[in-house]
């Protein structure tokens, strides 16, 4: 697919990305932009690597083919230093906050300052007060990973993120498991980070109104192509039927509701050869041959 | 035919993960240079791999040199021997209890914990997210505790064989009434430093090593989930077991052949 | 990382290896004979012995039971068909007379074999470099025995041989 409008200015962009896991292919050759200072979604039904297309621009894991650029360089063909320093302008947020259990809240948000810059404690004191507040968990800065809800987890990770200015952050399904209120807080929160930092964003997400709510472009993900695109009013309005089941959260359409299986009917008339009851004894002779057989 | 597939893929999936463990252990050993400009990482991982496994060391310590005296005890006065308790129980600790019962028990009580912690630091994506921030999770996490194991061994080996030989003579001499100073002059007279004592320091340094390597390895390598975690834990004591088991026999062979 | 309860910590960890250092001291000096005698001090003996028995590099060399020095090596000479031990002695012996003899014995009935010095008359002392003359031979257990067995079957034998004349 080529770039829609060549002469946005991406920070981020995605080139014919092919990645597969054993036979399955994750992604087939899609190519994706996101653009500087601006918030884009990526979604998609759950398993569809959403993740993993995260974990590729951050370089933790190599396509099998294409190519993927952040800020002018080829992610892939970095030497592990240049890599590195790279990944210290890139944020990413983690579903689960992967927060480091054995400190508290203040060291967490406190830990890639302290190892990658020489600031005195002062200022890495007032540093990481000033990115706690952004989040609104200044009073919380004691408390260690495991008193925090999920949410509040959330929140100080992404503290933990822009921790070092970065230019983009990456946020990994951000409202997933949240209640109603601390989701708000989370959606105002992207948003505002995004408007005041000028960060780009980018959001894999399968939830779609909050999604939707603050996101500048959208991508739905399927089976490993790009089935739809656009701002979320074109989304909405979208003629394809694929989006419009995701978007509407319809049960069954083009994507089934079913794992692909064989027939109902046929499955439960037929047993499958390989199984079969433990405790018969009298097994129909047919059967005992073809056991024999599969062993000689 | 079936078997021989499963054979196949068996042998060749083991193979396959000792080249991974290997490229890891060298990752961790180029890892160990970075350990030294922080000292402080290195320390808190010598105190939940060193001093949080003291204790259990010195108790198993204590009782397996008091029932090395008791049985000691019984053999060699069969033969009017008792003179030699202090030999046998010193040579027995230095050269095979102390760094193989010390070994395992390390592996049982550290090592497993190393599984545990690495495996869930990378369940909840900890390690990961250091790699997001740039930072490097093998210098950071896995490099300071494979030096704390490392340095930990010989250390709670020593220990270990020292309180087994005054449990010994707590029994031999306090209880059975073998003479206090023929328990120590026999001892010091058969024991010797180079061949006896370094060469059980030695033999607990490579237990130290290859307990460490399994125990991160395995960790690091774990299926990030709370099964893929227990079961990585359990070969971690397993396979800890065998190659303790196993090296003990080779170094021995090389090392007491001659005598 | 801040210094929050990190004292405790450093306090039990210098306490752990200090205990580790000193087990090893305990094992090296207490257990093992590394206090016993350095090389350095002491001064070389040769004796020859038809039969140095289970005489090993390291057997104790002693005189009237006290442990004065240590055997370095053991070769076998091919023309005179004997056994050549060498000894480190102590360097504070330095008064055992040059006519001493050597003898290979037995510590108990199934201990160590070691080589005891049993002082002579003159005034002259053993050096560095000096030969005992006089050497008593290992006594090896199976021609002990078997001499013994020899002897009292004889002896059996002459007072069944004088009944028989008897009758």
């Amino acid at each position: 697919m080529d770039n829609l409008n060549p002469t946005q200015d991406s920070l981020v962009s995605v080139h014919n990305l092919t990645f597969s896991r054993g036979e399955r292919k994750i992604f087939d050759d899609i190519s994706l932009e996101f653009e500087r200072g601006k918030i884009t979604a990526i979604m998609g039904p759950s398993g569809t690597g959403k993740t993993t297309l995260l974990k590729i621009i951050g370089g933790q894991l190599f396509p099998a083919q294409g190519s993927v650029t952040v800020n002018g360089r080829d992610v892939h063909h970095l030497k592990r230093d240049e890599l590195y320093t790279l990944r210290k302008r890139m944020g990413m947020l983690f579903q689960s906050g992967a927060l480091l259990t054995d400190m508290n809240v203040f060291d967490n948000v406190a830990y890639p300052v302290r190892e990658h810059t020489h600031l005195p404690e002062s200022m890495i004191r007032s540093l990481v007060l000033m990115k706690l507040e952004a989040v609104g968990l200044r009073g919380a800065r004691n408390l260690m990973p495991n008193e925090l809800s999920g949410g509040m987890a959330r929140r100080v990770a992404l503290a933990r993120a822009i921790a070092l200015d970065p230019m983009m952050i990456m946020y990994d399904e951000p409202f997933t498991g949240q209640d109603p209120i601390s989701m708000g807080a989370l959606v105002l929160l992207i948003k505002s980070l995004n408007t005041t930092l000028g960060l780009t964003s980018i959001i894999v997400s399968h939830d779609v109104y909050e999604t939707a709510a603050i996101a500048d472009y959208i991508y739905v993900l399927s089976e490993g192509k790009v089935v739809g695109q656009g701002t979320p009013e074109q989304i909405k309005h979208s003629s394809s039927e694929w989006v419009q089941q995701f978007m509407n959260g319809a049960a069954d359409g083009p994507v089934h509701f079913h794992y692909p299986a064989k027939e109902y009917m046929d499955d439960l008339l037929h047993s499958e050869k390989s199984f079969q009851p433990l405790f018969s004894r009298q097994r129909p002779p047919s059967d005992r041959n073809a056991k024999r057989k599969r062993y000689s | 035919m079936e078997f021989f597939h499963y054979l196949g893929a068996t042998t060749r999936a083991s193979f396959t993960k000792l080249g991974r463990s290997s490229f890891f252990l060298i990752s961790i050993l180029a890892g160990i240079s970075s350990v030294c400009v922080r000292p402080r990482l290195l320390l808190k991982q010598l105190h939940s791999v060193g001093v949080l496994s003291f204790l259990i060391i010195t108790i198993s310590g204590l009782f397996v040199g008091m029932v090395l005296g008791l049985q000691g005890f019984y053999l060699l006065s069969r033969f009017g021997a008792e003179e030699t308790l202090g030999v046998m129980v010193a040579t027995s600790l230095v050269r095979e209890l102390g760094p193989v019962v010390a070994a395992l028990l390390f592996a049982g009580r550290a090592g497993s914990a190393l599984t545990a912690e690495i495996g869930l630091m990378k369940a909840t994506e900890q390690l990961s997210g250091m790699e997001m921030m740039a930072i490097d999770p093998i210098k950071r996490i896995i490099s300071p505790r494979f030096l704390a194991g490392f340095l930990s061994m010989p250390l709670l080996a020593a220990l270990f064989s020292a309180v087994g030989i005054i449990g010994g003579q707590v029994v031999g001499t306090g209880l059975l009434g073998v003479d206090d100073g023929a328990y120590w002059s026999q001892m010091q007279a058969n024991l010797d430093f180079r061949g006896d004592i370094i060469n059980g320091v030695i033999k607990s340094i490579v237990f130290g090593f290859v307990t460490s390597w399994i125990a991160l390895f395995e960790g690091y390598d774990a299926i990030p989930t709370a099964e893929g975690v227990s079961r990585a834990t359990t070969r971690t004591v397993v396979n800890s077991a065998f190659s303790i088991l196993g090296l003990d026999f080779i170094l021995t062979a090389l090392m007491f052949g001659d005598n | 990382m801040p210094h929050t309860h990190t004292h405790t910590q450093d306090t039990l960890v210098g306490l752990f290896v200090a205990a580790g250092i000193a087990s090893l001291f305990f094992l090296g000096l207490q257990v093992s004979n590394l206090s016993s005698f350095s090389h350095s001090n002491t001064f070389e003996i040769t004796a020859r012995f038809s039969n140095s028995g289970g005489l090993k590099v390291k057997s104790a060399v002693s005189a009237a039971g006290v442990k004065i020095g240590s055997v370095k090596a053991i070769t076998f000479d091919q023309k005179t068909y004997e056994s050549i031990v060498k000894m480190d002695i102590d360097d504070q012996y330095k008064t055992l007379p040059d006519d001493s003899s050597a003898s290979v014995y037995t510590a108990g009935l199934l201990g160590e074999q070691y080589v005891s010095l049993d002082g002579g008359g003159s005034s002259d002392y053993l050096k560095n470099g000096s030969k005992i003359e006089i050497t008593n031979s290992a006594i090896i257990l199976e021609k002990a025995l078997g001499q013994f067995l020899f002897k009292s079957a004889e002896e059996k034998k002459a007072p069944a041989e004088e009944k028989k004349g008897k009758k």
